[in-house]
């Protein structure tokens, strides 16, 4: 049998198949990449099982309640959301014992936090709080540390934090780390 | 005679459209690819809250999301309309998590368990009291590492 040169397949419409396909793609596809505020969770422990913490001084610690109508309360005094970020910088910052020779423009003030290393940010809300809020605070804490890291990356190495290679950062993590402990809630009305 | 005839006819030659199914699957496969699937369908309101000091959450395989809000309308008449935890493609009452956890845990390689993430999506109209629940039977699941999901945006509204 003589063999019959086959006829050419019209690939002419292969264009619209591909096109079906592309269209489908584009509309099924979402772009959005997941990101939010990374936290460490404490280990659960019983609560009778609770170990003695070792005390901390109260000028050491930085006290932000919020209460179930989302009102803040930062070191016993009404606060605005707005001025937690300086607040918390003010705090860290303060360099009471003068053992941070880092800490540029800390107020030294005796009733405030001795050096960033023991600087602790305590954050306690109400089971009422809205979800909002609490990632409002959480942020403008974060921003605080952030902020500080900056600067400080900025004046030893002038350049961004981001840019630093993956040991300058961690010193600078050292020299500013991040302490926040969150107390269980409690109803503050 | 001339060698150069003026080319006869006016008009434009037709566009040869011979490689337009290339460049369309170029396309095809760049978005096959990027593509991510939604693998669950929401049956929670899900308004994240704003925020700007995020991080981006990498390696998708070791993140393990917990959704919390308000039912959607449709679910409403099942399941009432206070907020509630979603797993996977189900509403769970809180004692489910800690065993959704661990098996999630046990789905992902020894060597990268420790690495593992859950992501709270919580909408944010839900109160604290919810997402202090789930953050503690978390801390029992020994799933420690977590994420508040967001969206990048300025915290404060006005």
């Amino acid at each position: 049998m003589a063999k019959r040169a086959l006829p050419e397949i019209n690939a002419g419409s292969m264009a619209d198949i591909a096109f079906l396909l592309l269209i489908f793609f584009l509309v099924t596809t979402t772009m959005d990449v997941d990101s939010g505020i990374n936290r460490k969770l404490p280990p659960w422990t019983p609560p009778e099982e609770l170990p003695e913490t070792p005390p901390v001084r109260k000028k050491n610690i930085f006290t932000v309640l919020v209460n179930s109508r989302n009102q803040l309360l930062v070191e016993d005094d009404y606060m605005d959301i707005k001025d937690v970020r300086a607040a918390a910088k003010k705090f860290l910052n303060n360099n009471g014992d003068g053992s941070c020779d880092y800490c540029q423009g800390g107020d030294r003030n005796p009733n405030s936090s001795d050096n960033p290393g023991k600087a602790i940010i305590s954050l306690q809300n109400d089971r009422g709080t809205s979800y909002k809020m609490y990632i409002a605070v959480q942020n403008e804490l974060a921003a605080a540390y952030n902020e500080l890291r900056e600067e400080l990356a900025q004046r030893k190495y002038g350049k961004s934090f981001d840019e630093l290679k993956d040991s300058e950062q961690d010193e600078i993590k050292e020299a500013y780390p991040q302490k926040i402990s969150e107390a269980e809630p409690v109803s503050l009305g | 005679m001339s060698k150069f005839k003026k080319k006869t006819g006016g008009g434009t030659p037709a566009i040869s459209t011979a490689s337009l199914p290339d460049i369309v699957f170029m396309l095809l496969f760049f978005f096959m690819v990027s593509t991510v699937m939604r693998e669950v369908t929401l049956k929670v309101e899900n308004t994240k809250p704003m925020a700007t000091e995020i991080k981006k959450l990498e390696r998708k395989s070791l993140v393990t999301y917990v959704y919390v809000g308000k039912p959607k309308a449709a679910y409403i008449p099942q399941v009432g309309s206070e907020p509630r935890v979603q797993l996977n493609d189900a509403f769970a009452r809180l004692n489910e998590i800690q065993n959704f956890v661990i098996t999630e845990r046990e789905a992902i390689n020894e060597a990268e368990r420790p690495l593992m993430t859950v992501s709270i999506k919580a909408d944010e109209d839900v109160k604290m009291g919810l997402i202090t629940d789930i953050k503690q039977e978390l801390r029992k699941a020994e799933a420690l590492k977590i994420n508040y999901s967001t969206r990048k945006g300025e915290v404060f509204e006005d």
